[in-house]
């Protein structure tokens, strides 16, 4: 086993150990929970960077890298692998949960169990994305969401408990449906490992097996809650709005980023792309959901009034708009999907992170309390502004790239209705952001009466919230990202293109 | 479909179990329920993982020392680690779930759903 194989299987256990020390050297040294996390998050950041570069070829030869656990052969055992789709999901992961430390440092939750929590979920995240089997990967999904309900729950008000014990009740059961679907593939092959499952699928069981089939439906439905996709998604509003401002950037960018990795895993590299071509009606009505999602999404978007929720409403629109492009089944589609899921986690984190800012130094919470944000704080509006218009995909930005490369494999693979989608989700994507950008820059701040910015003194005698450097490099440097990302296009096809191919290569 | 339940009457049970389940969640406006919902939803998987175990005749996977082991006939090992992670992982959500209802007690004073609806809607 070389260096670069023991990488995956650290990148999961050095989180998770790690999220018991700020709680053991709690009983000595008060506040260390920021500093642990700090250190571990950059730390596996910069291990997922040499990751990256063994994978992608820029160090030794390229190729995917495998780690499998206790050294048991992948029939029976579990592996971790890092192949060139996981590893650009792995990057998104670390580098989020380390850039949004930059906001908790002084804008909370503060504690440290609150960064046990942080790490435990990283880890999750991690495992969640690494994994090569079906049944770790309910395990991670689980570890997920106890990290998720935590953190949501570390909120002040009594609402986020409520939000937080919704979104256990219907995590938990669209967790346990995947994990039906997972025992009906089981039935029928008798491997749990993704490699041996998609061999065994059309070997063993056959693709017009009932259970085959039935596992099929389980495992998307699971997902589609995991997801939030229309009308499985009410828990996300919820969960975001009532999260603190610290963890939505977290949760927003990663929780239902790396769930829909994984229904793309599952569906690409378990089922494969000749499975859902084959089955009747399997790719319309993964279609069918995402197109919903895509218009009921960014209608209810269209009538928040809280910003943090209007955002949340927009997540589920662009999931849906992910899911849509996983249905359509082509190689341009499937790279669209997942340059989209990483140009949205990157969009959204930067997105609730200005939210937070604008939150803690200007006190503004609802759309018509963003009056005069741009007089006032440039950058912070600045960024907002830049953000959002990436989101709603106007060149050169990230969020342009995805839909483009979804648009084209809409009109390949002959989906009219997707391509009209993907243009009508534009229009109301503008809608919201319209809304926003417009109250910002051209609604003057004596029009409104605007709730203050909270008074800065904290009762235990701590540093009061306000806005910090860090803070705004870090809003600013989301939105410079998005931006110069959008050059990178032709970057990211090269780098998905071997994942892409090997996935297409027997249809 | 008489053959098929009295050969097969786990795997019924099973989704009879999960039906019961996901009605408490959604039914029930209490909320402790509602997560004894949620337990039973899952303890109707696991009884299927260990369903899907069973040899006819087999003992149990304990493997004792014996020069031929392959011709001892017992049930599948694999499912039954799969459910004791699964019950491991349930126990925690149960945990995380109670603590919340206990906080939520804390805050409204009530664990009924419809009466925490009216509390949320006068604030």
């Amino acid at each position: 086993m070389t260096e670069a194989a023991l990488v995956p299987a650290l990148l999961v256990v050095v989180p998770i150990l790690a999220a018991t020390i700020p709680l053991a050297l709690g009983l000595k040294v008060d506040r260390n929970g920021w500093s642990v996390a700090a250190v571990v998050c950059t730390a596996l950041f910069g291990a997922t960077i040499y990751l990256a570069a063994v994978v992608y070829g820029v160090v030794g030869s390229g190729g995917r890298v495998v780690h499998a656990l206790g050294g048991y052969p992948r029939q029976y055992g579990i592996e971790l692998v890092a192949d060139e789709l996981s590893t650009l999901i792995a990057l998104l992961v670390t580098g989020v949960a380390a850039a949004v430390l930059a906001y908790t440092r002084v804008g909370g939750p503060r504690g440290n169990t609150f960064y046990s929590g942080w790490l435990l979920l990283t880890g999750g995240l991690l495992g969640l994305t690494l994994t090569g089997d079906v049944f770790n990967m309910f395990v991670f999904l689980e570890i997920v969401g106890l990290g998720t309900y935590a953190l949501i729950a570390s909120g002040d008000g009594p609402e986020s408990a409520v939000a937080a014990l919704k979104y256990l009740i219907l995590g938990t059961v669209g967790a346990s449906i995947y994990l039906i679907g997972v025992g009906f593939l089981f039935m029928s092959t008798g491997t749990l490992n993704m490699i041996e499952l998609s061999t065994a699928v059309p070997e063993t069981a056959g693709y017009d097996h009932t259970l085959v089939r039935a596992a099929f439906a389980f495992v998307f439905v699971g997902f589609a809650i995991k997801v939030a996709q229309w009308p499985l998604h009410t828990w996300q509003p919820d969960a975001y709005q009532h999260a603190p401002d610290g963890v939505t950037p977290l949760i927003a960018a990663l929780v239902s980023t790396v769930s829909a990795y994984a229904l793309g895993r599952v569906l690409y590299t378990v089922f494969g792309p000749e499975f859902l071509a084959v089955t009747p009606y399997a790719t319309e009505v993964i279609v069918a959901v995402g197109a919903v999602s895509v218009v009921a999404g960014s209608t209810l978007a269209v009538v928040q009034r809280d910003v943090k929720r209007m955002l949340a409403y927009s997540s589920v629109s662009q999931f849906g708009l992910i899911v849509a492009a996983y249905g359509l089944v082509t190689e341009t589609a499937l790279i669209g999907a997942i340059v989209h899921l990483v140009g949205h986690g990157l969009m959204k984190a930067g997105l609730f992170v200005a939210v937070g800012v604008v939150a803690v130094g200007y006190g503004a919470r609802r759309v018509e309390e963003y009056a005069g944000l741009a007089g006032e704080r440039p950058f912070q509006a600045g960024s907002i502004a830049v953000l959002l218009i990436a989101l709603v995909g106007i060149p050169p930005s990230i969020g342009f790239i995805g839909k483009w490369y979804i648009a084209v494999g809409a009109i390949e693979a002959g989906a009219w209705i997707v391509a009209g989608v993907i243009f009508l989700s534009t229009m109301l994507t503008l809608a919201y952001a319209a809304r926003l950008l417009e109250t910002m820059y051209f609604t003057p701040a004596s029009a409104t009466d605007r709730a203050h910015a909270p008074a800065g003194v904290a009762t235990d005698g701590g540093t009061p919230s306000r806005v910090t450097v860090g803070m705004l490099a870090l809003v600013v440097g989301v939105a410079v990202t998005a931006v110069a990302l959008g050059f990178a296009g032709g970057t990211f096809f090269e780098l998905l293109d071997p994942f892409v191919e090997e996935v297409f290569a027997d249809v | 479909m008489i053959e098929l339940l009295a050969s097969r009457y786990a795997y019924a049970l099973m989704f009879v179990l999960l039906a019961i389940g996901l009605y408490m969640m959604i039914a029930n406006e209490n909320l402790v329920k509602k997560l004894i919902g949620v337990n039973l939803f899952q303890t109707a998987i696991f009884l299927f993982f260990v369903a899907v175990a069973y040899v006819e005749g087999g003992s149990s996977p304990v493997v004792p020392a014996d020069p031929d082991p392959g011709a001892q006939l017992i049930a599948s090992p694999l499912p039954h680690v799969i459910v004791l992670t699964a019950i491991v992982v349930g126990v925690a959500l149960t945990a995380v779930g109670l603590a919340l209802i206990v906080r939520i007690y804390a805050e409204y004073g009530t664990l009924r759903e419809d009466t925490l609806r009216e509390v949320r809607a006068d604030d």
